[in-house]
C-alpha cells in the first residue's frame, strides 16, 4: 500500500536523482569544466583584489596550537634516496635551487638557518575542510631567491619532492614569484620547537600562509625557477593540480 | 530572478554536501580537534563487517545507516559517505568538481543577490512591500495565530505580504543569503588575510564553516515551509501571479458580527 508519506519520499528522491544524473552528465563533458576554469580565473582575480598581495594570513598565539599536527598524503617516502638520507638524520640533505637562476645552489639545513630564520604561527587548511595549527620555523623563501639571484624570464617556483604519489609520479607544487615572496612563505625546517618529523614531511617542506594544504610540499628535494610547469606532470602546475584541483588555492 | 534562484540555490546545496562529504563532521573554533566535532556523519563496522552509518550530535548518536554515514554508491555497493549520492553534485565522490560547482554557482547566487537588492531598493519593493509597518508589528500576535490554524487571507489582503512573510523574507535574504556567503569567504585562506576579524568574531574558521553548513539547511527549511505555503494557499493561482503577474483574488468571505472589531483593525493597516 502506498501512503502519502512514501510518495512524498519517492517524488523528492526520484527529482533529485534526475537532477543529480543530469549534472554527473555535465560534470563529465568535456565543456562544462573550461567554464566552471573561468570562475577560478576570476576568483583568483577578485580576491588579489580584496585581498591585496601583501597581505598577511592571521598569526596565533601558542596557546592556539594543535596537540597534533595532522599530517595529510604521504608520511613516510619510500624512495632509496629519501631513505638514504633519512637513515644518516638528513646531515647529507642539500636542497637544489636552480633553473632560471643567476647562481645555481645546494643547500644545506645550516646553510638556509644562515640565510633568514623566521618562526610563525598559523594555520593549515586543508582542501577536504579541516583546519590545524602549528608553529613553524624555517627561512623565507625570498631570502633563497635572493641568494640564487632570480633571471628575468623566471614566473613560476617549482618544488620537486622525494615522494611519489604513484610510481613514477613524484608530488610538485608551484607557487608564482609573488607568493614565493610573500614574508610568510616558508622552508621549514622545523615544526613546533622540534625538528620537522617525517610524517610532516622532513627535512625541508614548504609553508604558505594564504593557500590550502596541498601547496604546502613536502620532502622538498629541487627548487627550480622556471618560465611556464607547462612540461612537468601533467602541466597544472602540481599533483594535485593534475588531479583536476584549482592551481589557485586561495579558497 | 526567482528562477535563477531556485536553480542556483539548488545547485550550491547539493554541490555544498559533495564538499562537506570530503570531512563530514563540524566543529567550533579555529581547529578541527580529533574527538571535539560538535557534528559527524561516521561509519563503522558492525561485527558482521557490514558499514554502519553513525549520525552525531554533541553526545547523541543515532543509527543512520542508508542515508547519513553509510549509503550506496554509483556502484550500488554500501560505502562510507556522509550525505547520500542522491543529495551531491556530483553524484559519485568528486571534491574537486564539487568545488567547481559551488565556486561556479556561488558567482551566479552573489550576483542574481545584488540584482535582487537593487531592484528591489529602486522600485521601492523593499521598501513599500517588504519592511513592516508600525501597525503590523501590533498586529503580529494575532498573524501568527491566522497562520498556525492555517487560516489564509483572502481578497485584497492576499495581494500584500503580511508581517510573517515580510520578517520571514527580510530574513533569508539579508541574514541567511549575506551570512552565508560571509561565511563562505571566512573560509577562503586567501581572504582570512583580511577577513580575520569576522572569522575571530564568530569564533574561528571552523566555527565559519559550521555556520555556513546550519545556514545552508536553514535555506533548505525556509524554500520546504515556503513550497508547503505556496501549495496550501493556492498552487495554481500563485504559480500563474510568479509567471504571468496576474493574480485572481476571491472575495472576502462576509465577517461574522463577533468578528467585526478585528475587520476594522485590518482595516487600518491598510
Amino acid at each position: 500500500m502506498l501512503d502519502r508519506r512514501s510518495l512524498l519520499r519517492m517524488v523528492i528522491g526520484a527529482a533529485a536523482s534526475t537532477l543529480t544524473a543530469a549534472c554527473d552528465r555535465i560534470s563529465d563533458s568535456s565543456w562544462a569544466p573550461k567554464i566552471f576554469d573561468r570562475a577560478e580565473v576570476l576568483n583568483r582575480r577578485v580576491q588579489g583584489v580584496l585581498s591585496p598581495p601583501g597581505a598577511l594570513a592571521p598569526e596565533y598565539r601558542e596557546a592556539d596550537i594543535s596537540a597534533v599536527f595532522r599530517p595529510n598524503g604521504t608520511v613516510m617516502p619510500s624512495g632509496a634516496a629519501y631513505q638514504s638520507l633519512l637513515a644518516n638524520g638528513f646531515r647529507d640533505y642539500r636542497l637544489q635551487v636552480d633553473g632560471l637562476v643567476q647562481r645555481s645552489a645546494a643547500l644545506s639545513i645550516g646553510d638556509l638557518q644562515g640565510l633568514d630564520m623566521r618562526t610563525q604561527i598559523t594555520r593549515h587548511d586543508c582542501v577536504e575542510g579541516w583546519s590545524v595549527i602549528g608553529k613553524w620555523q624555517g627561512t623565507r623563501l625570498s631570502a633563497v631567491l635572493d641568494h640564487v639571484g632570480v633571471a628575468s624570464p623566471a614566473r613560476y617556483v617549482v618544488f620537486h619532492c622525494f615522494d611519489d604519489m604513484d610510481p613514477g609520479t613524484p608530488y610538485y607544487e608551484s607557487l608564482d614569484l609573488a607568493e614565493a615572496r610573500h614574508p610568510q612563505t616558508l622552508l621549514a625546517y622545523g615544526l613546533n620547537d622540534q625538528p620537522l618529523p617525517v610524517p610532516n614531511g622532513a627535512p625541508l617542506r614548504l609553508r604558505v600562509g594564504r593557500q590550502l594544504g596541498y601547496k604546502q610540499a613536502k620532502y622538498l628535494k629541487r627548487i627550480e625557477l622556471l618560465h611556464s610547469f607547462a612540461a612537468i606532470g601533467d602541466g597544472n602546475g602540481g599533483y594535485w593540480e593534475d588531479q583536476g584541483y584549482e592551481w589557485y588555492a586561495g579558497i | 530572478m526567482h528562477w535563477i534562484n531556485v536553480l542556483v540555490l539548488t545547485l550550491m546545496f547539493l554541490s555544498g554536501l559533495q564538499i562537506f562529504n570530503a570531512h563530514p563532521h563540524l566543529y567550533w573554533g579555529n581547529r578541527s580537534d580529533p574527538g571535539k566535532a560538535i557534528f559527524s556523519l561516521d561509519a563503522r563496522e558492525d561485527q558482521a563487517g557490514d558499514l554502519v552509518g553513525i549520525t552525531r550530535i554533541g553526545r547523541h548518536s543515532f543509527v543512520t545507516t542508508g542515508v547519513l554515514g553509510v549509503s550506496d554508491g554509483s556502484d550500488g555497493v554500501p560505502e562510507a559517505r556522509g550525505f547520500p549520492s542522491w543529495l551531491t553534485v556530483p553524484g559519485s565522490t568528486w571534491l574537486s568538481m564539487g568545488r567547481r560547482w559551488h565556486f561556479f554557482f556561488a558567482w551566479l547566487f552573489v550576483l542574481n543577490g545584488l540584482c535582487y537588492c537593487g531592484y528591489s531598493l529602486a522600485g521601492k519593493h523593499l521598501q513599500r512591500d517588504l519592511w513592516p509597518t508600525a501597525a503590523e508589528w501590533r498586529g503580529i500576535g494575532r498573524s501568527i495565530l491566522d497562520h498556525v490554524r492555517f487560516k489564509h487571507p483572502h481578497g485584497d489582503e492576499a495581494l500584500r505580504y503580511n508581517i510573517l512573510q515580510k520578517l520571514a523574507y527580510l530574513i533569508v535574504v539579508f541574514v541567511f543569503g549575506v551570512g552565508i556567503v560571509l561565511m563562505g569567504l571566512a573560509m577562503s585562506p586567501r581572504m582570512d588575510a583580511v577577513l580575520n576579524p569576522l572569522v575571530a568574531a564568530v569564533g574561528g574558521r571552523q566555527s565559519a564553516r559550521t555556520i555556513h553548513f546550519i545556514i545552508a539547511w536553514a535555506f533548505a527549511a525556509f524554500v520546504l515551509i515556503h513550497l508547503f505555503e505556496v501549495l496550501i494557499s493556492g498552487a495554481f493561482n500563485q504559480l500563474r501571479g510568479m509567471i504571468s503577474g496576474y493574480y485572481g483574488v476571491d472575495a472576502a468571505p462576509p465577517a461574522p458580527p463577533a468578528a467585526a472589531p478585528i475587520a476594522a483593525e485590518e482595516q487600518s493597516h491598510a
